[in-house]
């Protein structure tokens, strides 16, 4: 998943937790990087007509990036159900999270054809716990 | 959240060497499913070229896997069984409904791979770390698995352009 996706994956999940425009603040926190770098690619993604941006309030996703940013989710919550509930790794949050920028969308795909995803992925996220809600071992997030 | 692509630790190289096994497991699961699941008629039509196709992915995905788990032995880590990986295939396997789905489905399968092992060492080298296993060996032994991946999409792709 490149770094356009992963952005656009924050902001949904900020725009979900925050009820709102998603904030610099909750972005860099959410994304681990500073509030100078989430505006430099806040303006890219405005650029590219994924973002409305509203100087004091923040980043709201337009229809084509709230398309692409449910993708990117899915891609993650992939991740996270093959690491959970294939390789049974226990810090499935942190190591998803690690991989991925590493783990290519076509990858992830071959990865669903061996996975149990509920139809309504990627709306059972829950942004709090960093998990689906519906995946077993989904606790308060680690 | 990790922005860059890049590895640099033996738990997240072992852990993609693990993903690699899996992702060779699928293939060489769904080559065998397609043969098995055909129907009788649509068999008989997998000419020779098609079958020898399939049976040479699933002998290829076994060795790759072979490979990548002496890396993963020497990380002193584990895979998880090809019995295990067939039965969460056979779980959700839907079966192609004719030889251009099955052909689909191997060339999805092949470049899948590519990317994967082409997205690996790409991060590997992106890193200046040193690992449990040496370096230059874990490269070799991926380059060897794209280049294979490689000729494969190519002879999908050949098949497929002379039944079209």
């Amino acid at each position: 998943m490149n770094t356009a996706d992963q952005y656009l994956k924050a902001i949904y999940l900020a725009q979900r937790m925050e009820e709102g425009p998603a904030s610099t603040g909750t972005l860099a926190d959410l994304l681990g990087v500073s509030p100078a770098s989430v505006n430099e690619m806040v303006g890219k993604l405005q650029d590219k007509d994924l973002v409305d941006h509203e100087k004091y309030k923040g980043a709201s996703l337009t229809d084509e990036g709230l398309e692409r940013a449910h993708e990117a989710l899915q891609t993650y919550c992939i991740i996270e159900r093959f690491l959970a509930n294939v390789l049974e790794v226990d810090e499935f949050r942190d190591e998803a999270r690690a991989l991925e920028s590493v783990i290519d969308d076509t990858v992830a795909d071959r990865l669903d054809t061996i996975i149990d995803r509920p139809e309504q992925c990627p709306d059972c996220f829950d942004p709090e716990a960093d998990c689906c809600s519906l995946l077993e071992v989904c606790g308060p997030a680690n | 959240m990790s922005l860059g692509q890049r590895v640099s630790t033996d738990h997240q190289l072992t852990r993609l060497l693990q993903i690699g096994v899996v992702l060779e497991e699928v293939v060489e699961s769904r080559a065998a499913h397609h043969l098995e699941s055909l129907p009788a008629e649509a068999r008989a039509e997998i000419d020779r070229e098609v079958r020898e196709l399939l049976t040479d992915a699933t002998e290829e995905s076994a060795d790759h896997r072979d490979r990548l788990e002496a890396l993963i032995d020497d990380l002193e880590a584990e895979t998880v069984g090809y019995e295990e990986i067939n039965q969460l295939v056979d779980a959700q396997y839907g079966p192609p409904e004719d030889t251009d789905g099955v052909l689909y489905d191997q060339l999805c399968n092949e470049e899948t791979a590519y990317k994967f092992y082409d997205d690996l060492i790409e991060a590997i080298e992106a890193s200046d770390s040193t690992f449990a296993v040496d370096r230059d060996r874990v490269l070799e032994t991926l380059r060897e698995i794209r280049a294979e991946e490689k000729e494969g999409v190519e002879e999908v792709t050949e098949i497929m352009e002379r039944r079209a």
